[in-house]
C-alpha cells in the first residue's frame, strides 16, 4: 500500500478530471486504476467498493470516496485550497458550482447527436461568453488580485483554469474579449505544480474523441 | 431589514426546497419572494442581483448567494449541521450527493412528456429501492444510531427525510423493504423543528402541479 490516493475511473477526463487537477495543483502524487471493460466496473460494484455503484471512486485516507463533489471538497479542505473561513468557502463554492455547470456543457458536447452538435456548440459559446466568463473577468477586475478569492490560491482558481483551457479547445479564440482571464490563465499555468501538470507525460487526460465514445458506452451502459 | 435570510424563487419546490428544509431544520426563520412573471425575473437580472442570472437566490449574512449547493453548504456550516471534522464532512457530502442524484429525477419528473411519465416513475422506484435506500438502510443498521453521521443530527438526515417523503408521494409503498428507514422517517419527523415544518401553514411547498410547470416554462423560457 503506497499511501497515495488511488483513482478509479476510465482512462479519460469525464468526472474525474477535476479531481486530477486538484490533486496535481496541491502537489499530491496519485495512482490510477483504469476501467477498460464493463467487467471491470461490475467487479468494483460486486465487491462493495462503490457506495452508489458509480465511479469516480478515490481511495484516500482509508476511505473509498465517491461523488465527485464530495471528493473535491475533501481534497480542497485537506490541502488548504478552500479559503480561510466560511464566507470565503461560500464564494469559492459559488464560483466552482457555476464552473461545474459550464463543464457539464463542455463535457457533453462529444456525446451530442450529429444533428444537435451545432446548436449545442452555439449554446456553449453563448453561456461561456455571456453568463460565466464575464463574472470571473469582473471579479478579477474589481479586486485586482492574482487569485479569485481571498488573495490566495484556491480550488476556484484550479477549476477555472481547467475550464478556460477546455473552452479554448472548443473554440480557440473564446477568450478574445476577456483580457483579465487571459492573464489569469497565463499566471495560473505558471504555478509550478500546475505547469508540471500541463506538460506532456503528466496524468492530465486528453479530450474525448468521438471514436472513443462506443467503448465508453460499453462500460457504462 | 429584518436580518432573516431572504429566499427568491418560484412559489414551488424546485431547487429551493432543500434550502427551505435545511433552514427549517436549523430553526431559522426566513422570508420569501416569489417570482411570478418573466418581467420580475428579467428585472433581477438587469439589477445585477443574480451572479449567473439564475435562481435560487438567498440573501444571507450580507451575501447574495446563488448555486444551491453553495447555499446549502453555507447553511450547514453555519448552523452546525456539517459534522465535527473533515471525515464526517466527507461522509455527509457523499450521502447528500447521492440523495441529490435521486432528487434530480424527482425534480425533472414534472417536465417529462406524458408518455414517458410511467417509465420515469419506474426508474425512480428502481433507483430508490436498488441503489440509494439500501445504502442508508445499511448505514443505520450497522451503527444502530439515530442519525446517519457521527451520532448527531446533520444535513444528511435532513436531505434523506426530504427524499423519502418526496419518493413516497409518487410510490407510497417504497419503504416497505426498509424497516430502518421507516423508523428513521418517524424519528426525524418528530424532531420539533422538522415536525413544525411538516405542519400545514409552514413554508414547505406542495408537490409540483401543472400550474407550477407552466410558470417555470413561462419565466425561464429561452
Amino acid at each position: 500500500m503506497s499511501g497515495k490516493p488511488k483513482l478509479h475511473y476510465f482512462n479519460g477526463r469525464g468526472r474525474m478530471e477535476s479531481i486530477r487537477w486538484l490533486l496535481a495543483a496541491a502537489g499530491v502524487e496519485f495512482e490510477e486504476c483504469f476501467l477498460e471493460t464493463k467487467d471491470d466496473l461490475t467487479k468494483l460494484q460486486k465487491d462493495g467498493s462503490l457506495l452508489f455503484q458509480q465511479v469516480p471512486m478515490v481511495e484516500i485516507d482509508g476511505m473509498k470516496m465517491v461523488q465527485s463533489r464530495a471528493i473535491g471538497n475533501y481534497i480542497s479542505t485537506k490541502y488548504n485550497l478552500y479559503g480561510k473561513d466560511l464566507k470565503e468557502r461560500a464564494l469559492i463554492d459559488m464560483y466552482v458550482e457555476a464552473i461545474i455547470d459550464l463543464n457539464e456543457l463542455l463535457m457533453t458536447h462529444t456525446f451530442q447527436p450529429a444533428d444537435k452538435k451545432e446548436q449545442h456548440f452555439a449554446t456553449i459559446v453563448d453561456k461561456a461568453t455571456n453568463r460565466y466568463f464575464p463574472v470571473y473577468e469582473k471579479v478579477l477586475k474589481d479586486h485586482g488580485q492574482d487569485f479569485l478569492v481571498g488573495n490566495q490560491f484556491s480550488r476556484a482558481d484550479v477549476q477555472l483554469l481547467e475550464t478556460l483551457l477546455m473552452a479554448e479547445e472548443c473554440k480557440p479564440d473564446i477568450l478574445s474579449k476577456f483580457p483579465l482571464l487571459q492573464s489569469f490563465k497565463a499566471r495560473i499555468s505558471n504555478i509550478p505544480t500546475i505547469k508540471k501538470f500541463l506538460q506532456p507525460g503528466s496524468q492530465r487526460k486528453p479530450p474525448l474523441q468521438e471514436k472513443d465514445v462506443p467503448k465508453l458506452m460499453k462500460i457504462f451502459h | 431589514m429584518s436580518g432573516k435570510p431572504k429566499l427568491t424563487y418560484l412559489n414551488g419546490r424546485g431547487r429551493m426546497e432543500p434550502v427551505r428544509w435545511l433552514l427549517a431544520a436549523a430553526g431559522v426563520e426566513f422570508e420569501e419572494i416569489f417570482l411570478e412573471t418573466r418581467q420580475q425575473y428579467e428585472k433581477l437580472i438587469k439589477d445585477g442581483v443574480l451572479m449567473f442570472q439564475q435562481v435560487p437566490l438567498v440573501e444571507i449574512d450580507g451575501m447574495k448567494m446563488v448555486q444551491t449547493r453553495a447555499i446549502l453548504s453555507y447553511i450547514a456550516g453555519k448552523y452546525n449541521l456539517y459534522g465535527k471534522d473533515l471525515k464526517e464532512r466527507a461522509l455527509i457530502d457523499m450521502y447528500v450527493e447521492g440523495i441529490t442524484d435521486l432528487m434530480q429525477m424527482i425534480l425533472m419528473f414534472p417536465f417529462s412528456p406524458p408518455d414517458a411519465k410511467e417509465k420515469n416513475i419506474d426508474s425512480i422506484k428502481e433507483r430508490a429501492t436498488n441503489r440509494y435506500f439500501p445504502v442508508f438502510e445499511k448505514v443505520l443498521k450497522q451503527h444502530g444510531q439515530d442519525f446517519l453521521v457521527g451520532n448527531k443530527f446533520s444535513w444528511a438526515d435532513v436531505q434523506l427525510i426530504e427524499a423519502i417523503l418526496a419518493v413516497e408521494e409518487k410510490i407510497p409503498s417504497v419503504l416497505s423493504g426498509f424497516p430502518q428507514l421507516q423508523a428513521f422517517k418517524t424519528r426525524i419527523s418528530n424532531m420539533p423543528t422538522i415536525k413544525k415544518f411538516l405542519q400545514p401553514g409552514s413554508p414547505r411547498k406542495p408537490p409540483p402541479d401543472e400550474i407550477y410547470v407552466e410558470t417555470v416554462l413561462k419565466i425561464f423560457k429561452k
